[in-house]
């Protein structure tokens, strides 16, 4: 379990700039297709809120997956003294 | 024995019923204003839209996805740092006020754009309470529960957020009924608002008598609460990296499959499947009170049988399940080919004739209540526009079906997978206060738990209606596209949770 552990660390890693990557593409592309004025301006903020939020989060995922492939989850503490 | 057996049962029964009923009320709040954003809109908005659309926006997606987590932490330091209950005391104020303020700003005619900014920054400061109580009441219900029964106790908080559902879309269609639908829309909209109130005055005035967490007591008599939780928490790798595991391998999964059960199900069968308005709520309420009970079932079964599999169970069920039921919906709906072979009987057209907004072309409108020989109903509209301009293309007639409402059989076969659904929702959701409270130790529990929770719920459950559209709407989608976000989204979390979490029960949470 610790090897799948490890090697799925290394999915993780690469799964949050990919993730980052295609919100970059498709908030270019709802952009671009909204009609001009209040709409346009609606569009953008919403995909400016998305991606702010996301980029956080991907960043989360990285470490995540940072963690696992540098061992950190093999064994996870059986009681909070070991925090 | 008997006696102080009987005290614990009493104190954990009161202690359950203020955290739950003071949650309920938040939750209760946070729904009036998406049931009543219509309407909320078109009084306190100018009808012109321009800088108020972009108010509303933010109004009700930024409270939603951005301010939550940031109550997580605001309020999670504060619990950690000053006690659980003057935190949740501070939350329910500020909720039960912000929303009752709501209920009494002028409308824009009376005060211009006053009324949508005052919207927004109620809205927000709404958003920021619920970020902060639900971490608190959990932490609160787990550290007065007894050992063995943690997932049963804190099972009752989380039916509130159901519960809150129900009584918010119970009040609204209640006063709606009595106050007839054009009062309603005039004014009678305020008082679920400000009915808010009295419900928070009462949940405050049973709050107020009761006594601190135990567990955080001891620690602060002993001088060991942290000095700086924050920091605890999420610069401390051996937190950090279980705050991670949280996010990812459980309140991920869990945010989607709620959302999907009891907003997206909804919202796919009004929208999509063009179900009548009343019916598609009427299904969603029966669903939720024949489901309700399996949260304390299945909160109560994790305390034998340990959080993880239960959980992961109702994400992979959500996985396999809900492409068929969808597709489901879509057939049982599916009066355009029905009719072809059932027709019993139609109404005479009615015409209604209007202008395209903004143009000066007319719109006309043919509509036939039609009868099929199951028993369902539904109108179909024909949309024409027509033009002066003789170089302007022959514009196509829209068909438009609308107010569908299903056969009895059908009905209560879609009544059914909906509470199947919501009873994924009670697999996910039943036990997780508990499994949240077990994983960090009482100096930072509350700030650990509110932020994995209220990411996992507020940002990648809160998204579910707005990505799942997004996804229908891409090239070569088909209605049930949407689908992809949550089964991802509870796909990549159950690999997570079954690989990365131990099945675990803490019996300890004192330290």
């Amino acid at each position: 379990m610790s090897g799948l552990k490890k090697i799925l660390g290394l999915l993780w890693i690469a799964l949050g700039p990919v993730i980052i990557i295609f919100l970059f593409m498709q908030a270019a592309d709802k952009i671009g297709a909204a009609t001009d004025g209040i709409a346009r301006t609606n569009t953008t903020l919403q995909w400016a809120i998305i991606i702010l939020i996301f980029i956080p989060i991907c960043t989360g995922l990285v470490i995540f997956g940072y963690y696992a492939w540098k061992g950190e989850y093999d064994h996870l503490p059986e009681s909070s003294k070991e925090l | 024995m008997r006696s102080t057996e009987s005290n614990v049962t009493q104190s954990i029964t009161q202690v359950i019923a203020a955290s739950s009923l003071g949650t309920l009320i938040e939750w209760y709040d946070f729904y009036i204003f998406g049931s009543l954003a219509v309407i909320i809109g078109q009084q306190l908005f100018p009808s012109d839209a321009g800088a108020s659309a972009l108010i509303n926006t933010l109004a009700i997606f930024a409270a939603g996805f951005i301010v939550r987590p940031f109550g997580a932490l605001v309020f999670g330091r504060l619990g950690d740092l000053i006690g659980r209950k003057y935190t949740f005391l501070l939350t329910l104020v500020l909720m039960g006020g912000s929303t009752f303020l709501i209920g009494l700003i002028p409308s824009y005619s009376s005060i211009g754009y006053a009324a949508p900014i005052l919207v927004l920054i109620l809205r927000l400061v709404q958003g920021l309470a619920l970020g902060g109580e639900y971490g608190g009441a959990a932490t609160y219900v787990a550290e007065h529960a007894p050992v063995g029964k943690r997932g049963f106790f804190t099972s009752w908080i989380q039916t509130t957020a159901t519960l809150g559902l129900f009584l918010s879309l119970g009040v609204i269609v209640l006063t709606k009924n009595i106050l007839g639908a054009k009062n309603f829309a005039d004014w009678g909209w305020r008082i679920p608002f400000l009915v808010s109130i009295l419900l928070v005055v009462v949940s405050i005035y049973i709050r107020m008598k009761m006594h601190e967490s135990p567990v955080f007591s001891k620690l602060k008599a002993e001088g060991k609460v942290s000095a700086n939780p924050l920091k605890e928490s999420f610069q401390k790798k051996a937190n950090f990296k279980m705050v991670l595991v949280a996010l990812f391998g459980a309140t991920m999964g869990q945010g989607v499959v709620w959302y999907t059960g009891q907003f997206y199900a909804q919202s796919f069968l009004e929208n999509t499947c063009k179900l009548d308005f009343n019916e598609s709520r009427y299904i969603l309420l029966w669903a939720i009170v024949f489901a309700t009970p399996f949260f304390v079932i299945f909160g109560s079964w994790s305390d034998r049988v340990g959080r993880k599999w239960i959980m992961l169970t109702g994400m992979l069920l959500g996985v396999i399940c809900y492409r068929p039921i969808y597709q489901y919906f879509l057939d049982v709906t599916n009066v355009k080919e029905m009719q072809k072979t059932m027709l019993l009987s139609e109404s005479e057209p009615v015409v209604e004739r209007g202008l395209v907004p903004g143009k000066a072309d007319s719109l006309i409108t043919t509509t036939v209540a039609k009868t099929l020989t199951n028993g369902m109903t539904f109108k179909e509209s024909k949309v024409e526009v027509t033009t002066e301009d003789v170089l302007a293309e022959v514009p196509a007639v829209q068909t438009v079906i609308k107010d569908v409402t299903l056969s009895r059989q059908s009905y209560i076969m879609v009544i059914l997978l909906v509470f199947f659904q919501v009873v994924l929702v009670t697999m996910v959701y039943g036990p997780i206060a508990a499994f949240l409270v077990e994983l960090f130790p009482t100096q930072i529990r509350y700030t650990s738990m509110s932020l994995p929770y209220h990411i996992g719920n507020g940002v990648f459950g809160g998204l579910v209606p707005f990505i799942a559209t997004l996804i229908a709407s891409f090239q070569g989608s088909t209605p049930l596209s949407g689908l992809w976000y949550p089964i991802g989204i509870a796909a990549l979390s159950f690999v997570i949770g079954a690989v990365y979490i131990d099945n675990r029960r803490d019996e300890n949470v004192t330290d």
